[in-house]
């Protein structure tokens, strides 16, 4: 069952031999050494070439690399829907308003305390279903035991409702007990309907089984009609039986709505109880040994309960109704006394303690830590500590524990819990809002993990970067981004490339990805991706060879639309400005030559000057080629004749925008 | 809104789409299908609301709504469309195109057509094959349109093998989603706020009109088409913002309203009362939008758990001369008029809501949170 217990170390420092193992079936680490790594979430381990052993004999290794995960629980498909249904009540409770003080906000956490628990229950529900439904009996058993872990959970979550969110006062105390109690002993309600639905209830061979749980549970109303059953078929015990009612029916008990002090009630109960004794002193029960043992139980005697062992079934419903009959306003901080010896009592010294009995006993002894703690390495999941421990710091009950690591233990368990849920592929969602909620390390642990998710669709991506941009995680979204445009790139996707650049602000990759698109521009003759281009708007000015790219189809497009005046002074503020790259200048002159070669003229005397400057800085600037390649010598002829026809033409245009403009002047 | 009921189904779901009813069927809808994605395993799913003999007697919260059947589903489901009664189609993440078939005699689902290469990015049968998400179908019997982050528009017929037209680079950037205008016209929105109409009567790889947001280039991430006015559509962007726009006039929206808070995953025009909208989002709330003029004292409200506040909306009156006998309620633009209720319908706030669907009075959505909501009473 995983390996978490490792992460426990850090709460306490364990020997080794405390540490449980985990054998990898098909690894030999006998015969040769292994090698692990750490993963967030998970670790890997394989068998390496190397053997322990000098002899270099061959043994053949296992081909295999092994992922060993570490909350295994995460991966139930019936306690994902705990995960995401917990998910929304922590959200709620992070969101209770710190205002909130006393009674309202006290009410408020046992309410939300209560909704975990049904969340719980409805999961083991669940689970219980697919237990029963199960094919093969491995996979029923393993459901099965997933029953009973979520069925000690809600125990366990239960007690600590009671003991430290409501922190019932004497009396209540015991009204809470008993409805935890009832709430987990829960056979009584399938053999009452097994009796009652018999033809002669009372000769029914679990008759007396029952009444008597419904005594030790405290169910006296219950107990008392079953009786009356009794009474009405065998006259001999009529008599006896209608004692026993009344005993039954005077017994004083705290009602919530009782406005009685408990001295009232102490003092009613004590009246009641000497009753009782008498009624045994005089043997009233002595020809009915059921009976009998019934009004020792009310009498609170230990021997006659522990004789019901089997119906009691553990100690704390031992404990229970051993202070029902004895001390009914038992004070919360007696509680641990008349629990250890119970379950001194219960166990006899027969076997020793389970993980739940010392959970259980922990919280009677209201060491919330080592609840906790006992949690931790009793369950092969972190969501239960890790949502407890949350709870009950928001009662206030942790505040002085700090750890001498990281943080709070409440972040520490928190941090955990996230992890496996980003270790898994589906669950990270969840996760992020553990961390966020962890003021210290979430953020941190946010940033890491994040950036781990793979991204195999844009809407992934895009639920990813709203994560991270409401977070201003701005590192993560231009990393995020980066990656989406790369792969963009990759698959010849440049208007999409860019938009991701461009959403990414990164100047950088934008201008690559222009280029790319310019070089397709030279290659082919036509721009792609115009729907892009066209509207870039303001986004243009993150790169200077974006703003180019723009602007040169800009130029294009005025060309097209016949605006020639425009057309050549925006081509030629486009070298003036140095915004077009020195590479990209030959094309713009040679874009520039229709437009020398039209009927009337357009650039300018001054513009031409210009143009003729361009030309001359490009060409003197060109170093001299000595290579004897063929290619090349055709390639340089061609860029020699263009030269040649550029500079004809300049001087042609040059020649009639000077006559031109005198002629203009003079008129 | 008193009855939503909740399920959790252990896994995120993407899609949620009621079975159409037969024509003239005086029944209200009870099956739907949903997509799961983000799973190691995916799975289209058919669920059934009908009545089962109240299982459940405390509030009827356990089978409200249950499994019929399931199939695997290999990638995430980017979209889901029911051809028919029977035929149900998806868009992969691998870029697939399924059309499953169920049986409703054994309750079975089957793989009845694919077109596997539907999306990619370099060519099938080159040796650096990459395949893109497919991210939107729509359907109108016999044709399925299908568009992906390829930038690619698929016209397939059901009973034919291969596509029977393809806009390859229809668009630069990623096709979020497609909807039929009239036929043979349909619409899409794209990642850099545009929408583009396409005409499959011409040829080439132009559209017809490209209609777009002015500015910021929001990503539109989906669109739904007045089922009675046709030229009225309704997109949702990555800011949450709802637009309205009439595709006879102008290239900007009619309107824009201020909604989600995060990318609008859905839109959808109620089909036989379109005066009522609903939306869906990343940010985990589900509206639905009143335009009705029947609604006494109409005033732009917003109502969340009893409470009412105000609600502010931007709404560009630039197109004021609309001459029609009927105008829409949603292209008003007299002020006063200009009012919409909205009502949020989840009972709180949850991870993002991916998907819905109406169908008469039944809504369903389906959400990050692995919960799929079902109500049968929108409009009590």
């Amino acid at each position: 069952m995983g390996f978490h217990q490792f992460g426990q170390a850090c709460l306490e420092l364990l020997t080794l031999d405390d540490l449980p193992t985990l054998l990898i079936p098909g690894v030999n680490s006998k015969k040769h050494q292994m090698c692990f790594d750490w993963g967030p979430g998970e670790m890997l381990v394989c068998e390496t070439s190397f053997n322990k052993k000098e002899k270099s004999e061959m043994v053949p290794s296992c081909p295999f690399i092994y992922i060993i995960r570490k909350d295994v629980d995460v991966y139930s498909q019936v306690l994902r829907k705990l995960f995401n249904e917990s998910h929304g009540i922590f959200v709620g409770l992070q969101r209770i308003e710190e205002e909130l003080t006393g009674k309202s906000r006290k009410s408020q956490l046992v309410r939300v305390s209560k909704n975990y628990r049904s969340v719980i229950r409805a999961c083991m529900e669940e689970m219980h279903q697919v237990a029963i439904a199960a094919k093969d009996p491995a996979s029923g058993r393993q459901f099965s035991s997933q029953v009973s872990i979520l069925s000690a959970m809600e125990l366990i979550w239960n007690l600590c409702e009671i003991l430290f969110i409501e922190v019932a006062p004497a009396g209540p105390l015991l009204l809470h007990l008993l409805d935890w109690v009832r709430l987990h002993v829960c056979e009584v309600d399938s053999l009452s309907a097994d009796v009652l639905g018999s033809e002669n209830p009372s000769k029914h061979e679990s008759f007396w089984n029952l009444v008597t749980i419904l005594v030790l549970q405290g169910r006296l109303d219950e107990a008392r009609q079953m009786l009356s059953k009794e009474a009405d078929t065998s006259p001999a015990s009529a008599g006896m039986c209608r004692i026993m009612g009344e005993l039954m029916r005077t017994m004083p008990i705290l009602s919530p709505g009782n406005t009685q002090t408990l001295t009232e009630l102490e003092l009613k109960w004590q009246h009641w109880h000497e009753e009782c004794e008498r009624y045994l002193q005089d043997c009233t029960f002595a020809s009915n040994p059921h009976l009998e043992s019934l009004c020792k139980i009310m009498l609170g005697d230990e021997a006659a309960l522990l004789e019901q062992k089997e119906l009691l079934s553990n100690w704390y419903h031992f404990l229970v109704t051993r202070l029902l009959y004895s001390n009914p306003t038992v004070k919360p901080i007696d509680l641990q006394y008349y629990a250890q010896s119970s379950l001194d009592l219960f166990l006899g010294g027969e076997s020793s303690p389970e993980p739940l009995d010392n959970i259980l006993m922990a919280a009677f002894e209201f060491d919330i830590h080592q609840v906790i703690k006992e949690c931790s390495i009793a369950l092969s999941n972190w969501w239960f500590v890790a949502h407890l421990t949350d709870l009950l710091d928001h009662c206030k009950l942790l505040q002085s524990h700090n750890l001498y690591f990281g943080s709070n233990m409440r972040e520490f368990l928190l941090l955990e819990y996230a992890s496996g849920l980003f270790a898994h592929p589906s669950l990270w969602q969840l996760g992020v809002d553990y961390f966020d909620y962890c003021p210290e390390l979430g953020r941190v642990s946010l940033e890491l993990h994040i950036e781990r998710i793979p991204l195999n669709t844009e809407q992934k991506a895009l639920k990813v970067l709203r994560i991270c941009e409401q977070r201003q995680m701005t590192e993560q979204v231009r990393s995020i981004c980066k990656i989406l445009a790369m792969k963009a790139v990759r698959n010849n996707r440049l208007g999409s490339a860019l938009s991701w650049s461009i959403r990414a602000k990164d100047a950088a990759f934008a201008t690559l990805v222009s280029d790319r698109f310019l070089r397709d521009y030279c290659e082919r003759g036509c721009f792609s991706d115009l729907d892009l281009i066209d509207n870039l708007g303001p986004a243009m000015m993150l790169s200077d060879r974006l703003t180019f790219l723009g602007k040169y189809r800009e130029f294009h497009r005025v060309y097209g639309e016949k605006r020639f005046a425009d057309a050549a002074s925006l081509l030629l503020s486009l070298m003036t400005s140095q915004i077009a790259p020195r590479s990209f200048w030959m094309t713009l002159l040679t874009d520039a030559l229709p437009l020398l070669e039209q009927k009337q003229v357009i650039f300018s005397a001054e513009q031409t000057y210009e143009l003729m400057q361009c030309l001359e800085d490009l060409t003197s600037g060109k170093p001299v080629h000595g290579g004897s390649d063929t290619q090349q010598c055709q390639d340089d002829d061609i860029e020699t004749t263009k030269v040649e026809m550029l500079r004809l033409a300049l001087a042609r245009n040059l020649a009639r925008a000077i006559v031109r403009e005198g002629s203009l002047e003079g008129s | 809104m008193e009855e939503i009921y909740a399920k959790f189904v252990s896994q995120k779901i993407s899609k949620t789409r009621w079975r159409p009813l037969p024509p003239g069927s005086l029944q209200t809808a009870e099956t739907f299908a949903t997509g799961s994605w983000d799973n190691e395993e995916n799975y289209v799913a058919l669920w059934s609301i009908g009545d089962f003999g109240n299982l459940d007697s405390d509030g009827g919260f356990e089978g409200d709504h249950q499994l019929l059947c399931d199939i695997r589903h290999h990638g995430d489901i980017m979209d889901l469309q029911f051809f028919d009664q029977e035929r149900i189609v998806t868009a992969s993440s691998t870029g697939c195109v399924t059309v499953f078939l169920h049986h409703p005699n054994n309750q079975t689902l089957s793989v009845n057509q694919q077109w596997t290469t539907a999306h990619y990015h370099t060519g099938p049968g080159s040796p650096s094959y990459s395949s893109a998400p497919c991210t939107g179908i729509v359907c109108n019997n016999p044709e399925i349109v299908t568009v992906g982050e390829d930038g690619r528009i698929n016209l397939f017929r059901a009973d034919h093998k291969e596509a029977v037209r393809t806009i390859d680079n229809a668009d630069s950037s990623t096709l979020h989603a497609v909807t039929f205008l009239r036929t043979p016209e349909i619409l899409t929105v794209n990642s850099i706020g545009q929408l583009k109409i396409w005409d499959f009567r011409q040829q080439g790889n132009e559209p017809s009109q490209i209609l777009s947001l002015t500015g910021d280039r929001v990503p539109l991430h989906c669109v739904d088409r007045h089922p009675n006015q046709q030229h009225v559509v309704a997109t949702g962007g990555q800011d949450g913002m709802l637009s309205i726009w009439d595709v006879r006039q102008g290239t900007m929206p009619v309107s824009l309203l201020k909604a989600h808070e995060a990318e609008m995953w859905e839109v959808h025009f109620h089909p036989s009362n379109p005066d009522h909208l609903f939306t869906c989002s990343e940010d985990g709330s589900l509206w639905h939008w009143d335009a009705s003029t029947d609604v006494p004292e109409k005033s732009l409200l917003f109502h969340q758990g009893g409470r009412t506040s105000a609600f502010l909306s931007h709404s560009i009156s630039n197109q004021a001369n609309v001459h029609q006998s009927v105008i829409s309620s949603w292209l008003s633009t007299d002020p006063a008029k200009d009012r919409i209720e909205i009502t949020s319908l989840l009972p709180s706030r949850t991870l993002s809501v991916n998907s819905l669907d109406v169908l008469g009075p039944c809504l369903v959505c389906g959400t990050d949170a692995e919960a799929i909501y079902v109500t049968r009473h929108l409009f009590s």
